[in-house]
């Protein structure tokens, strides 16, 4: 028989829940950084989700049209804090592109060295924080004792720990140092001397062979962990035709199985920086997934990236390799003052949150009509609402870790 | 697909709503009349021999020179210009797409000028276009959700518009 809510049985024992409207964040610790999300919720089922970002918003393309393309780098940093060498790598290529500059093969080889590195930073942070949100608090401490490793090399080669503006227009800022003391956290770590000197390329070797072994830890503490298998696998679950349209890109594009990435796929002037290399685009499914993980889910994101920091290794060895044979300068020079063409040029590169986009358009001038800077995470959140609807509350923060957004690229 | 041929292939399609192309630029484009996008985009998505299924970005340009002196010299009509940039996940290619619009509309100062909301057509139109109304000022018609998202929703004026005047004061938080 149908049961129908004026059927007097039933109302004596509905117990009516009325939606609630519940504000996470934007000071939530799990929504990394300051992402205010509006949840509509019945008990503990979301409804829907709005995202509200803005908080850090400085219109950072209003001040690259009152800057020469130069003097727009170290804004370029403060937007995707986490990987500052690829940013100012995708706003060189653009400028590049639009100017039609020829970079020397060394400072390619050593944008291949920098970039890489940078991902790898920006994943451990990705891999840690999300351990965090998930309630795991120890991958985040070795995340982190490895990245400081990768910061030093970074402090040595450019004087910066976060803000870099180290990659520039028309190669970088500065030759690596061909002679360092090994940085201390370094040093501890694989037992030698404090005081031992090194050149920066034999620094980051040793921390290459060091950090490699390190990933099946990782592995065993996250990726096969039981827990984190039971809050990652099929939740969450993002299409291919969904990822597409919803612009995703990235480890959330490769996540739901779709074979790109740009650095093999993208526009000539960025893929000749990857030519001669050997490496592999991990893209879901996994061989090695566990039985639950459905395509498209928080775990097959998370994969991608454990992976991607594989290939970055491999891609890093290939390039200390080339770099011995490498012709040619780590720069040629470009006056602050050089004139735009009355032109405009849009690249993408590959960031490791996904793909940001630069788009200048000269007017003449030394400074752009128009600066613009396509940030990969502001369409990677706007899926958001799609992935949480009818998931439980408990959910979310898997859900936007898995998607490892930086709030400082999103409002730029 | 050359980009010649893409614009051929359009212009064969919808006759003059395509108004215009540069397909030797560093990025070959089309130029669409605004109100003919919705159905270019979906025709540019759909068609088996262009298929541009993703949106890569979606912003405005404001061409406009506040500065009377150097207006003289400034290259182009005033005008704002939504630009499309669509990639095709499939056939691998490029292509840019242009909508000319007035500064505004009817000439009016303050009168944001419009065009239709291609949020339908990718998904992702939604965001950028919520973006391109909060800091370049374009309506986009029939979209699902027109609010502002990175300004707070009583910010006054957009912020990319050339003739932009910097709000001295916020809510009682002194500007410069």
């Amino acid at each position: 028989m149908a049961i129908t809510l004026e059927d007097p049985r039933v109302i004596e024992f509905d117990v009516r829940t009325d939606e609630m409207l519940v504000n996470m964040g934007p000071q939530h610790p799990s929504t990394h950084g300051v992402l205010r999300l509006l949840l509509r919720t019945d008990g503990e089922v979301i409804y829907e989700v709005t995202p509200h970002i803005g908080y850090l918003h400085r219109c950072a393309e209003k001040i690259g049209e009152n800057l020469s393309t130069p003097q727009w780098i170290p804004y370029t940093d403060r937007m995707d804090y986490l990987a500052g060498m690829n940013m100012n790598l995708g706003l060189a290529l653009a400028v590049e592109k639009l100017v039609g500059m020829e970079v020397p093969e060394k400072a390619m080889v050593l944008r291949v060295i920098i970039a890489e590195l940078n991902r790898i930073a920006s994943h451990l942070v990705g891999m840690g924080a999300y351990g965090l949100d998930l309630g795991s608090f120890s991958p985040f401490l070795y995340a982190f004792r490895e990245r400081e490793i990768i910061l030093d090399l970074f402090e040595e080669a450019c004087g910066a720990r976060l803000t870099y503006s180290y990659i520039t227009i028309g190669g970088l800022t500065h030759d690596v140092p061909a002679s360092i003391t090994i940085p201390s956290g370094l040093a501890a770590l694989t037992r030698r001397s404090p005081s031992m000197k090194l050149s920066w390329l034999e620094a980051l070797e040793m921390f290459l062979s060091w950090l490699e072994p390190r990933i099946l830890e990782y592995h065993t503490l996250l990726t096969e962990n039981a827990i984190f298998i039971k809050r990652t696998a099929a939740i969450g679950v993002l299409s291919r035709e969904k990822a597409i349209s919803y612009g995703c890109t990235g480890p959330v594009l490769r996540g739901s199985g779709v074979d790109h990435d740009l650095r093999r796929d993208g526009e000539k002037i960025y893929t000749r920086m990857y030519e001669g290399y050997e490496f592999e685009v991990p893209v879901a499914p996994f061989k090695k997934a566990p039985p639950e993980v459905i395509l498209g889910d928080n775990w097959c994101r998370f994969y991608v990236r454990m992976m991607e920091v594989v290939q970055s290794i491999k891609l890093i060895r290939q390039g200390i390799q080339k770099y011995a044979k490498a012709e040619g300068t780590y720069r040629v020079p470009y006056k602050m003052t050089t004139k735009l063409p009355v032109a405009e040029a849009y690249l993408e590169t590959e960031c490791p949150r996904g793909q940001m986009g630069f788009y200048i358009v000269g007017n003449g001038e030394d400074k752009p009509l128009r600066a613009r800077a396509k940030s990969s995470c502001f369409c990677n959140l706007s899926v958001t609402s799609e992935l949480c609807q009818g998931c439980l509350i408990a959910d979310i923060p898997a859900i936007v870790g898995s998607l490892d957004i930086v709030m400082g690229e999103i409002d730029r | 697909m050359s980009p010649a041929d893409i614009h051929q292939q359009l212009v064969r399609q919808f006759g003059d709503k395509i108004t215009g192309a540069n397909v030797t630029a560093l990025d070959p484009w089309v130029e669409v009349a605004p109100a003919a996008i919705v159905e270019v985009g979906t025709y540019l998505r759909d068609d088996p021999a262009l298929l541009f299924d993703a949106l890569n970005d979606l912003c405005a340009v404001d061409y406009f020179e506040p500065d009377a002196k150097k207006a003289a010299k400034f290259a182009h009509q005033p005008h704002v210009e939504v630009v499309y940039h669509l990639y095709s996940y499939t056939l691998k290619h490029h292509l840019k797409v242009k909508a000319k619009l007035p500064r505004w509309k009817n000439d009016q100062a303050g009168e944001l000028p419009e065009i239709p909301s291609v949020s339908k057509v990718w998904l992702i139109g939604e965001w950028h276009e919520r973006e391109a109304y909060d800091l370049m000022g374009i309506t986009f018609t029939n979209h699902p959700n027109l609010r502002r998202i990175l300004c707070p929703e009583d910010w006054e004026g957009h912020a990319l518009r050339k003739d932009y005047d910097f709000p001295l004061e916020y809510h009682g938080i002194r500007g410069q």
